[in-house]
């Protein structure tokens, strides 16, 4: 089971593309803080990925921040390993942390299945949103509900999701 | 089951094709890629229109050694008379969602109708060779 709404951020460690090890206080002037569990190989975070990238440049001087993890097993996906990261993260310019959660345990503790999934925590840490970025992985402009937007909008007004929670869909995390 | 020809008649690409409707056509899939559903709804739709009379296999992959077997290059797969639609560089076998790039290069994980009628057409054109 996935991680209930309401409940307070879990913490964790983790070694960034970058060489740093990130903690959620490294976040701490963050207003909104997005936990996101995703991952080089699956089309359907790559089909997400430019729009992930495009909400965190556009919400940045609003204080909103994510981390981006990788919780899959690299010995299954290889594409997914801590060095492929690297390479897709700078590829892409990621305007996020991309952090691997190789023992997994950051995963099941959150309950995270799918790549991606979105955890959205509020300023004190409570969770707010869990989902999907929107409601259509294949084309951007066919796109009705933009819910991680309409999250972050709420959530920085000071009021609550429309919509707080939604199917994550995506690939299934590959467990060791 | 057999689909019906469209209202229009027995054509593709304005050619009669009544006598080379009996293609293969399969559908291989893997439940942890939820897009299956949609996939083969729309491969269904393209057969149909194009006035393809075969049915579509759709076979279910569960496990790695069947995934080597039947040549599985992720979910959705779809091959025409044993031809991948879209073949990929890499063609790496196994339990994976399949990545699809569409015609302005977005990755995507469902094939548009379009791309799956191109394919089919395609098909259909080496037939005729």
């Amino acid at each position: 089971m996935p991680l209930a709404l309401q409940s307070r951020l879990i913490p964790f460690s983790l070694k960034g593309t970058d060489g740093r090890t990130l903690r959620p206080e490294d976040f701490a002037e963050a207003k909104v803080f997005g936990v996101i569990f995703t991952c080089n190989h699956c089309p359907y975070a790559r089909a997400w990925e430019d729009r992930l990238i495009r909400v965190q440049r556009d919400y940045a001087n609003r204080g909103v921040r994510f981390i981006l993890i990788n919780s899959n097993d690299p010995v299954k996906v290889p594409d997914d390993s801590f060095d492929q990261m690297k390479v897709r993260a700078q590829a892409k310019a990621y305007p996020f942390p991309y952090v691997f959660d190789d023992t997994q345990e950051v995963a099941k503790a959150y309950g995270a299945t799918r790549t991606p999934e979105i955890f959205l925590f509020d300023e004190s840490r409570t969770l707010r949103y869990h989902g999907a970025p929107d409601d259509n992985y294949e084309d951007p402009a066919a796109v009705r509900h933009q819910y991680l937007r309409d999250a972050l909008d709420a959530l920085l007004a000071g009021s609550t999701p429309p919509t707080p929670e939604t199917k994550a869909v995506g690939c299934t995390i590959k467990w060791k | 089951m057999k689909y019906p020809l469209p209202a229009w008649g027995n054509t593709l690409s304005g050619k009669d094709v009544s006598g080379m409707r009996e293609m293969r056509v399969e559908f291989l899939y893997w439940e942890d890629c939820p897009s299956y559903a949609q996939a083969l709804l729309r491969l269904r739709e393209v057969v149909a229109e194009e006035g393809v009379n075969s049915e579509v296999e759709v076979i279910r992959v569960d496990t790695e050694d069947q995934a080597q077997q039947l040549r599985f290059l992720g979910s959705p797969t779809i091959r025409f008379d044993d031809v991948d639609m879209a073949p990929p560089v890499d063609q790496s076998y196994g339990l994976s969602c399949r990545v699809y790039l569409t015609d302005d290069g977005r990755v995507t994980p469902l094939p548009s109708k379009e791309m799956i009628r191109r394919a089919l057409r395609s098909a259909v054109r080496t037939r005729e060779v």
